[in-house]
């Protein structure tokens, strides 16, 4: 069982390419990869520990502007830039979450909201060094005079990328420090008194996704070349956290699916364009409501049910 | 004593929970905390595994001070507990209930975590077998695998004891185990109780059914009105005139 989803998912990542049929195709199944990097970091915040964020497009904004400003205004090599922005980032969270998840409650929501508020304010104001609303364009991704460039080159890094951080989620929720975050989203006091320090265990979670995002959020600056202050506003936030709630709470598949299903859709429905964030609202809505776990889960249950009418 | 308390007071508004208790509690044996309801016997309890800050006084435990910290420090310093009103990882399995109960014996880096190093996985094996038997113990081998929320109410009250036990405390603070149950759970309780001490785990027993009280203590404290109004051997206490008009009513006991 352990290993079967990871398979799954490496083999999905090797067969896709035979269904691409142009360079569009590539570039929409790099983008899911790249959200569902942050769905997965996001998913050990929301669906493990069960403390919201409402502020992880500004992780990923700081990560992408911080690599890019790095890497176009003060000539850092991307292979340093790229890392310094993510251990940044971590920083950042660190220093946010510590005192407000000594909290009991949903203080981080606000907490996070306020600071991606922060975040993209900043960067669509301090244009000199950011292009302001306007966006900037970013170096590629290069190491030894040699760039990571063409889609097939990326969708390959950042497939292979996305395995790997799938595997390493899921050997760190089957972790004791996994069980702890679940432990206290259980139930916090009873996780207190079995000796899980709730406030830490939180915290892990919070940095370890902020550092995810802005993994993620970088990689997608160097790889669209482009990057543009909506990339860490408010609604991108609600994006990332719909795809995990819809994908399914406590399931790192989940995460990826949703990822994929929500980036893909307004792809498909283009003509909505101007009413994006109203389908994302719709989904979010209908998914509490006729499926609070998620798909994946959701799926997961029902497909159970049936094997055992089937036996 | 494993736990002495000076002087612990909680109050809530103005209205004293808990008023100025100083009691004892020494180790290997079971001690019973009974009284009215509303004597504050939830909230001495909750003061002692670190819940509740006290207003005013001391919690000493096996020589250390531990008035002010932070309730998993109680725990790291070998205070568990159970719950009147469940606190199950409904979220899990039995299983994993305990084997998170086992948290502070299996410390564990970022990096071990993630990479899934063969230490980690040897690790993650004894403390699957470990849970296990706890779970055999408390009499759940059964449910091993079955989800917290499918399971029926006395057998997650035994859960909750085996997640507790898990922790290896010195001290088992048990809230009303057998609230809600029948007379032949009341009886494996009662059974579970006592093997405890085989097990050297001091017991603190908050219970309303005075037989269970009565048959599986040595020592019984009674609380009325936030404060100490009797102490000692079962027999004793049930004989207090003061006890009886408190507490049991008019009448003498019946054990």
């Amino acid at each position: 069982m352990r290993g079967r989803g990871l398979a799954l998912l490496a083999l999905a990542v090797l067969a896709l390419p035979l269904a691409l049929p142009n360079k569009y195709a590539y570039e929409v199944a790099i983008l899911i990869g790249l959200n569902a990097l942050v769905c997965v970091g996001l998913n050990l915040l929301i669906g493990y520990a069960g403390q919201i964020s409402l502020g992880h497009a500004g992780f990923f904004g700081l990560g992408a502007y911080g690599s890019a400003i790095l890497a176009a205004r003060y000539g850092w090599p991307t292979p340093l830039s790229l890392p310094a922005a993510v251990a940044g980032v971590a920083l950042l969270a660190w220093l946010v979450g510590r005192p407000v998840l000594r909290l009991r409650g949903h203080h981080l929501a606000m907490a996070t909201l306020g600071l991606g508020v922060i975040v993209s304010i900043v960067i669509a104001t301090e244009d000199r060094v950011t292009g302001g609303p306007d966006g900037m364009s970013v170096p590629p991704l290069a190491a030894f005079g040699v760039a990571l460039a063409g889609e097939t080159a990326w969708y390959w890094a950042v497939g292979a990328l996305l395995v790997g951080t799938v595997w390493l989620a899921r050997n760190f929720i089957d972790s004791p420090r996994g069980r702890a975050l679940r432990a206290l989203h259980g139930s916090e006091i009873a996780a207190e008194m079995v000796g899980i320090d709730s406030a830490r265990h939180k915290l892990d979670a919070f940095v370890l996704s902020a550092a995810l995002a802005a993994l993620a959020g970088g990689l997608t600056a160097h790889y669209s070349g482009f990057i543009t202050p909506a990339r860490a506003a408010f609604l991108h936030s609600i994006e990332l956290v719909t795809m995990v709630v819809f994908g399914g709470m406590a399931s790192t598949f989940g995460a990826v699916v949703g990822a994929a299903a929500l980036t893909l859709l307004p792809q498909i429905l283009t003509a909505l364009k101007e009413y994006e964030m109203v389908v994302f609202g719709a989904v979010l809505m209908l998914t509490m409501i006729f499926m609070p776990r998620g798909l994946v889960p959701t799926l997961e249950k029902a497909l159970a049910a049936a094997n055992r009418r089937a036996v | 004593m494993l736990l002495r308390t000076e002087e612990l007071s909680r109050a809530f508004g103005g209205v004293a929970a808990v008023d100025a208790v100083s009691i004892g509690f020494g180790a290997g044996a079971v001690h019973a905390l009974i009284g009215p309801n509303g004597a504050g016997k939830t909230t001495l309890l909750n003061l002692l595994c670190g819940i509740y800050r006290p207003t005013r006084g001391r919690i000493l435990f096996d020589g250390r001070d531990l008035t002010g910290r932070p309730t998993h420090e109680y725990a790291a310093a070998g205070i568990g507990r159970t719950f009147q009103n469940l606190q199950v990882f409904f979220n899990m399995s039995a299983l994993e209930n305990v084997m998170a109960g086992r948290h502070l014996l299996e410390p564990c880096g970022l990096a071990a975590a993630a990479l899934r190093l063969r230490a980690r996985v040897r690790e993650e094996r004894a403390c699957r077998l470990e849970s296990e038997a706890l779970l055999d113990f408390v009499g759940l081998a059964a449910w091993r695998d079955a989800p917290a929320d499918a399971m029926p109410y006395g057998a997650l009250k035994r859960l909750e004891i085996a997640r507790a036990l898990a922790a290896k405390p010195k001290l088992l603070l048990l809230d009303e185990p057998a609230a809600g149950l029948n007379p032949v759970e009341t009886a494996e309780i009662d059974q579970l109780i006592q093997s405890l001490v085989t097990r050297r785990v001091t017991v603190v027993l908050v219970e309303h059914n005075m037989k269970l009280v009565m048959g599986v203590s040595q020592h019984v404290l009674v609380l009325d009105y936030g404060r100490v109004l009797a102490e000692g051997e079962p027999a004793a206490v049930r004989n207090d005139r003061r006890v009886i008009e408190a507490y049991l009513g008019a009448e003498p006991a019946h054990a």
